[in-house]
């Protein structure tokens, strides 16, 4: 299973970036050498982790493939050395993670394939294939436990015949058949090559010296063929359809359909992308998100570590230890544990603010994610997400925009083109509102009535659409079509929903956290240079004229810059009336994002882009915030 | 009906098997071969959601397609049994 930012199904659709690098052997770590190399491979969702889990243990390495953002988990089971590679529906070259899986087969020693017994006309395609590149292969048929209640029948004994290599059925949530796990893998040899590929192998054989490089090389893998100088081969549709019939003749032979019964589950599927039915149970979803993210984790949760915690503990403490060495009211003073300090502020918003709710997040997600209920939901949305130049995987990052745009912004590498990154960051860093700022919007317009909550609201969302709308316009080049599998419906399971939460809110902290101290550190600078308040100044005419707002409110702008809730929670101090609070929140949320999420884009997206991005941020939010405040107001 | 050009796969009502005539060029073609929907290969349409993006069933595998892509696949009926 993929772990990524994001994963499943939906993230192991081809991207538009190829990766070029060389990895010989940087899969493989030294201490390793004369270790037997056992990959464990699979389609995505096919319970691939907690095998690798119970085959290695508690010691277990997780790292990102060199290069890549894509996690590869080390271990060691027995006398081999075992790597869970991410999901993929096949061996070649289409995305990071395609590359890494590839990489790792061809170093591996014995390949361990993991099957779904249910899904097993989509699985042994790559089963076949690892066949045909003459690994030695093993074959693990796992969620036996799911075919009966599916009506089918598989023929375990049969299929190993037909494809020549040890075929053992286990159930990943029983753990049945694991404890012939090691048996099997001993067994592991090269199986049933298709006949027609044979003939071809020998001439490329003597040009890459790998049989399993020379079938990629044939398959025309370019990133393969280059590192050994050979032009890539033109036969990847034949050899993929014969390779697709050949795997159908197994199937027809060792599977057997009763009637299947019609469960709940499988009409909750069915419900969920259609939406008549699937806008209320989003409805449904999102509330519950909203009371476990937004109510209980948000409020209550980081209300008492940010201030128990943060302010209470933490920054009275590191301001005794920094006050005995760095005289107070020093510009090195300011600029650690000042207001804005990278000892203070920071740490504090990063430990007792974001890595909570960001967790909570990633729980959300990944309990939409293993359930099956995600693709359902980027499939019902994907025909209005058209509209603005993206398909429905991009509701992933849009949702976790509203968590943290950061992380969403990060998230963006889950979408197949530029193009398509380009939207959702503009989108996210205009239009979304994070969950900091969210807290105190909703705050200061539940005070300003029905009416001003409905104008931003509707004003919000105007921007969304108006901005992807111009951008999928303008921007050349087309939107990629949906293509994701559906898996079925399933209750997820709580190691598994831990395991990549913790990950996925390790590796965002890891990612994320220089980005706040620079920003802090940026804004620490300004103050003490003084330019933070001539920033202001500049403002101030805007503010007052443009929008007609207190004077002080272009402070409130400022902030914003730093940490967008501080931006709206400056307001609470101005008295507003209702149209001048929904002015001012406009502006505000439009207005430029955080700073760590500035960084970020930089990263993602270029210097160039993001500036522009940044730039047009400004303009937009004082041209509509100035429109709407000279039709209210 | 012209067995070379087909109707496009969005065109097709829900509950109606399928032979594919025709899956367009391109990167997702690759993709497309993996899960089963290629020339002469049969699929049945499960759903068609407004906007046209389209749910098909091969074998025992739900695939969501894209209303583009939809339109793009090409398709005859085949006479359901019973």
């Amino acid at each position: 299973m993929s772990d990524r930012p994001i994963t499943g199904n939906l993230t192991s659709q081809p991207h538009d970036h190829v990766e070029q690098h060389r990895h010989i052997g940087v899969g493989m770590p030294a201490s390793s050498v004369g270790r037997v190399k056992l990959a464990l491979v699979g389609n995505p969702n096919v319970g691939k982790s907690l095998i690798f889990n119970d085959m290695s243990g508690l010691y277990v390495d997780v790292s990102n493939y060199p290069g890549t953002t894509v996690e590869v988990s080390r271990g060691q089971y027995r006398s081999y050395d075992i790597f869970d590679t991410p999901g993929v529906y096949g061996i070649s070259s289409f995305s990071d993670e395609e590359a890494v899986t590839r990489d790792c087969v061809l170093e591996a020693d014995i390949v361990l394939n993991v099957v779904d017994s249910v899904h097993l006309e989509r699985d042994l395609f790559l089963t076949q294939q690892l066949i045909d590149m003459g690994k030695k292969v093993a074959v693990l048929l796992n969620f036996t436990d799911e075919l009966d209640r599916k009506g089918i029948e598989i023929d375990a004994k049969l299929l190993s015949s037909y494809l020549g290599v040890p075929v053992l059925q286990t159930s990943a949530i029983t753990k049945q058949g694991f404890d012939r796990i090691e048996s099997v893998v001993a067994d592991a040899r090269k199986g049933e090559q298709d006949p027609s590929l044979h003939g071809r192998l020998h001439t490329m054989l003597t040009r890459t010296g790998s049989e399993a490089e020379a079938v990629l090389v044939l398959e025309g893998d370019e990133v393969v063929a280059q590192r050994h100088g050979i032009p890539a081969g033109m036969d990847r549709e034949a050899l993929y359809i014969e390779r697709r019939n050949r795997v159908n003749l197994i199937i027809n032979a060792v599977l057997t359909e009763k009637q299947p019964r019609a469960r709940f589950a499988m009409m909750f599927g069915r419900w969920a992308v259609n939406p008549w039915t699937g806008v209320p149970i989003l409805a449904g979803v999102l509330y519950l998100i909203y009371l476990f993210v937004g109510t209980l984790v948000a409020q209550d949760l980081v209300e008492f570590l940010e201030v128990k915690l943060g302010n209470e503990l933490w920054e009275p403490w590191i301001r005794g230890v920094v006050a005995a060495v760095v005289p107070a009211g020093s510009w090195l003073s300011t600029v650690l544990v000042g207001e804005f300090g990278v000892l203070t502020m920071t740490i504090t918003y990063l430990l007792f603010l974001l890595l909570p709710l960001v967790t909570a997040f990633y729980l959300a997600l990944a309990l939409m994610e293993d359930s099956g209920y995600l693709p359902r939901l980027a499939t019902m949305v994907d025909r209005s997400l058209h509209g603005v130049g993206l398909n429905g995987r991009a509701v992933i990052p849009l949702i976790l925009g509203f968590g943290c745009v950061t992380m969403a912004t990060i998230t963006t590498r889950l979408l197949e083109t530029t193009r398509e990154k380009r939207i959702a960051t503009a989108i996210l860093q205009f239009a979304i509102p994070c969950s900091a700022q969210l807290a105190v919007v909703a705050a200061l317009l539940t005070g300003a009535g029905f009416e001003a909550m409905l104008i931003y609201t509707a004003t919000i969302f105007g921007v969304f659409v108006a901005i992807g709308t111009v951008l999928h316009r303008v921007l050349p080049g087309e939107t990629s079509p949906l293509l994701i599998d559906l898996p079925p419906m399933r209750m997820p399971r709580p190691d598994n929903i831990i395991r990549k939460t913790a990950f996925r809110s390790y590796y965002f902290m890891k990612e994320a956290t220089p980005w706040f101290f620079a920003g802090a550190l940026a804004v620490g600078i300004l103050q003490v240079t003084g330019l933070l308040s001539v920033w202001q100044d500049i403002l101030a005419p805007f503010t007052t004229g443009w929008l007609q707002l207190p004077r002080e409110a272009a402070t409130a702008f400022v902030m914003g810059m730093v940490r967008r809730d501080f931006g709206a929670a400056g307001l609470y101090d101005l008295s507003l009336t209702p149209d001048q609070i929904v002015v001012a929140l406009v502006t505000i949320t439009l207005f430029v994002p955080c700073i760590a999420s500035l960084m970020v884009m930089l990263k993602e997206r270029g210097t160039k882009e993001a500036t522009i991005v940044w730039l047009a941020t400004w303009v937009g939010a004082f041209v509509v915030g100035g429109l709407l405040s000279q039709m209210l107001i | 009906m012209d067995q070379k050009t087909g109707v496009p796969l969005s065109s097709v009502r829900r509950g109606h098997r399928v032979r594919i005539v025709e899956v367009p060029d391109g990167r997702t073609k690759a993709q497309l071969i993996r899960l089963g929907i290629h020339q002469g290969e049969y699929i049945k349409c499960l759903q068609r959601l407004p906007g046209g993006t389209m749910l098909v069933e091969k074998n025992r595998q739900e695939i969501a397609i894209g209303a583009t892509l939809a339109n793009a696949i090409k398709v005859v009926p085949v006479a359901e049994a019973a």
